[in-house]
């Protein structure tokens, strides 16, 4: 699995409007000299986005392994509490509030565009965030926690609708885009923000492998072995919206992916061992994402799809089939 | 041993019930001292609703007490963070296993959670010791099967191989014998029974199981609604008639004798059968069944005789006589010739 990542890796660097053969790929990894504007392609634009969609990849699908554990739900997924919602609603603001209540679009300036997209983004996710932290200290129960955090979704989807339904045509779409995802748009320098949030909440999924295993036994029995469920979940959930908050906010809200990947790692190695799951889920999730993204550029052509389009197109077969194969998802919680 | 050294579980003044709100408390039982020694099996019984499930969440400290504390080895368990508790006492819970994809070594093995490293890597004294759990319990053969496996019997075994594994000196188990078949039950309580002997844990478990409770338990403690728990020897307890204050209702009676419970069916009848061997114990329990009252007393108008050597009851009534091959026969030809 590792070997096959490497290979869409370098897949994903040569395909693309213009093909560049693998051996100059590698030359050009490797620092030697080849064609000034390959050279300049592969390290400025397909380099950051392949190492964006390993990570959103790979993130996406653990942040979505550790929920579906938590919440005993095989639907659970990064975006269960609220955080992608708390994005949108950050970015429906700035699209659309500013010309609503001032009557001018505040994006005139490109450079506010791209940066206030992010910022509103990280803020809209962390107001969720904070409040659903905030709730899961109060409350002890897990379900609780997850239909709150669904109503956080609602509350903030309606208020994005009526945003959307007082504004003009052009912030809507330019809004609408945004939620199609996009991993082009990271750029070297926001990966330097970008990679060690991503990996910092993936080391925290790691470390709570023992605990999550513990968790399969059910929140009574975790208990009984010494799991203090509490600060566990606030862990799971720290770790979650680090992975989920940050890249919602620089690719827009890429579903699917974390819903999926999970249930295809459990079939696939037929165990709820989070020990092997992690890993295994990890790097699928990170494989998946590399090859969703060749087929969205259309090598060969100009043209590129959305990338959530992609991934469910191409995504959704995988699962049903998976899905129907396995003979009882819920015995996997 | 001193007395003091060999408890391991001790309650002072406990209160235990619900906190409804900041103001409003529901006690379900107050001023609980009761103690627990090593090596000891005790039965917690109860009717439904007497608190017993409240009571073991509190004993275990899942659910804090309203008042007074629990003391595990001398120390109260509210003193104490969820490793070292986990280290001192393990439970098995009613509520079962929704996963199913997880193989029989693996749930075991998590019983060693308080003890590994945060990668849970086993090293051989954990081994030796998941090795040992499942085989006291008998699922040593499972040991790579998934849980969706195995029956009710084995599930209910490898949680209490995980409980072993633990290795904690107090083990508590909330109805280890429902939703199982009567060999499974026996078997558990018997299995229950040996390791507090020869592992020297204390074992406290609820249970419906009066009878198997009775046979089984050093010390029982019976709850009831709003009074005190009783503490005993399952014997004494019958023979103070404590045992039978707290479970008799309309429908049923124990039966001191016996050890059994009885249900209270209304009488019709009354009749006399001579005869004492087996076939004479099961023809008392058809006839009781039936409505009649069986008597000590040989002047009835209605005398049945059992033959062992033909396998055959003799009715008598007034002037009549019947033979009857069967139970079957013997009920029929009861309601077609007596009247009542």
């Amino acid at each position: 699995m590792l070997l096959s990542t490497g290979l869409f890796f370098l897949l994903d660097l040569a395909l693309g409007s213009v093909n560049i053969p693998i051996d100059s790929v590698l030359n050009i990894l490797g620092g030697s000299k080849e064609k000034t504007s390959w050279t300049y392609i592969i390290l400025s634009f397909r380099l950051p986005k392949a190492i964006t969609a390993i990570l959103v990849g790979g993130g996406l699908s653990i942040a979505g392994l550790q929920m579906q554990t938590l919440f005993r739900n095989p639907l659970a997924g990064p975006y269960v509490l609220g955080i992608s919602s708390g994005a949108s609603l950050g970015v429906a603001i700035l699209l659309m509030a500013g010309s609503i209540l001032a009557g001018t679009s505040m994006l005139q300036n490109p450079i506010f565009d791209i940066y206030g997209m992010v910022i509103s983004a990280i803020l809209g996710a962390s107001l969720v965030l904070l409040l659903v932290v905030a709730v899961s200290m109060k409350i002890s129960d897990t379900v609780s926690l997850l239909i709150i955090g669904i109503m956080f979704g609602n509350l903030t989807g309606a208020i994005v609708s009526i945003l959307q339904y007082y504004s003009n045509p052009e912030q809507v779409q330019s809004f609408l885009i945004w939620t199609f995802g996009s991993l082009g748009g990271v750029t070297w320098s926001q990966l330097k923000w970008v990679m060690p949030l991503v990996l910092a909440g993936i080391s925290i999924a790691f470390g709570l492998q023992k605990s999550l295993n513990a968790l399969l036994l059910g929140e009574n029995y975790a208990q009984g072995i010494g799991v203090s469920v509490n600060k566990i979940r606030l862990w799971m959930i720290l770790s979650t919206s680090l992975i989920a908050g940050t890249l919602t906010a620089y690719t827009g809200p890429i579903a699917f992916i974390g819903v999926a990947v999970p249930h295809i790692g459990r079939l696939l190695f037929r165990t709820s061992d989070h020990q092997i799951l992690m890993p295994a889920v990890g790097l699928f999730g990170a494989l998946l994402m590399l090859i969703c993204d060749i087929i969205s550029q259309l090598p060969g052509t100009n043209q590129t799809l959305p990338i959530n389009s992609v991934c469910a197109m191409f995504g959704a077969p995988v699962v049903i089939w998976v899905v129907m194969k396995s003979r009882n998802v819920k015995a996997n919680f | 041993m001193e007395e003091s050294a060999r408890t391991i579980l001790q309650t002072e003044n406990l209160s235990i019930g619900y906190r409804l709100s900041k103001k409003k408390k529901l006690t379900l039982l107050s001023e609980i001292n009761i103690s627990m020694q090593k090596g000891e099996l005790v039965c917690l019984l109860g009717p439904n609703g007497s608190g017993k499930s409240t009571f073991m969440r509190t004993l275990a400290g899942i659910q804090p007490p309203l008042q007074g504390a629990t003391l595990v080895d001398q120390r109260p368990i509210k003193s104490r963070n969820f490793k070292e508790i986990s280290q001192l006492l393990s439970i098995v819970l009613t509520e079962r296993l929704t996963v199913e994809n997880l193989q029989v070594f693996q749930v075991v093995s998590l019983g060693r959670y308080p003890y590994t490293n945060w990668l849970g890597k086993l090293d051989r004294e954990d081994k030796e010791k998941i090795r040992w759990a499942m085989e006291q319990v008998n699922v040593l053969q499972f040991a790579n099967h998934t849980i969706d496996q195995l029956s009710d019997g084995e599930k209910q075994r490898v949680m209490i191989a995980k409980a072993l594994a633990q290795d904690t000196p107090l083990v508590m188990l909330d109805e280890p014998t429902a939703h199982l078949d009567l060999p499974n039950r026996v078997e558990i309580m018997k299995l229950l029974r040996r390791l507090a002997k020869e592992t020297n844990k204390a074992i406290l478990l609820s249970t419906h199981e009066l009878d198997l409770a009775l046979q089984a338990a050093d010390t029982i403690w019976l709850m009831k609604k709003g009074e005190p728990i009783k503490p005993g020897v399952p014997e004494d307890l019958v023979l103070s008639g404590q045992f039978e204050s707290t479970f008799n209702n309309q429908s049923f009676a124990f039966d001191k004798s016996s050890g059994k419970f009885k249900m209270n069916h209304c009488h019709i009848s009354s009749i006399y059968v001579e005869g004492n061997s087996v076939m004479g114990f099961w023809t008392r329990q058809a006839l009781e069944r039936e409505g009649y009252e069986v008597s000590e007393n040989q002047n009835h108008d209605l005398h049945i005789k059992i033959n062992p050597e033909d396998h055959q009851w003799e009715v008598r009534y007034h002037q009549k006589h019947f033979k009857c091959q069967t139970i079957k026969d013997l009920l029929f030809t009861l309601r077609n010739n007596i009247s009542t």
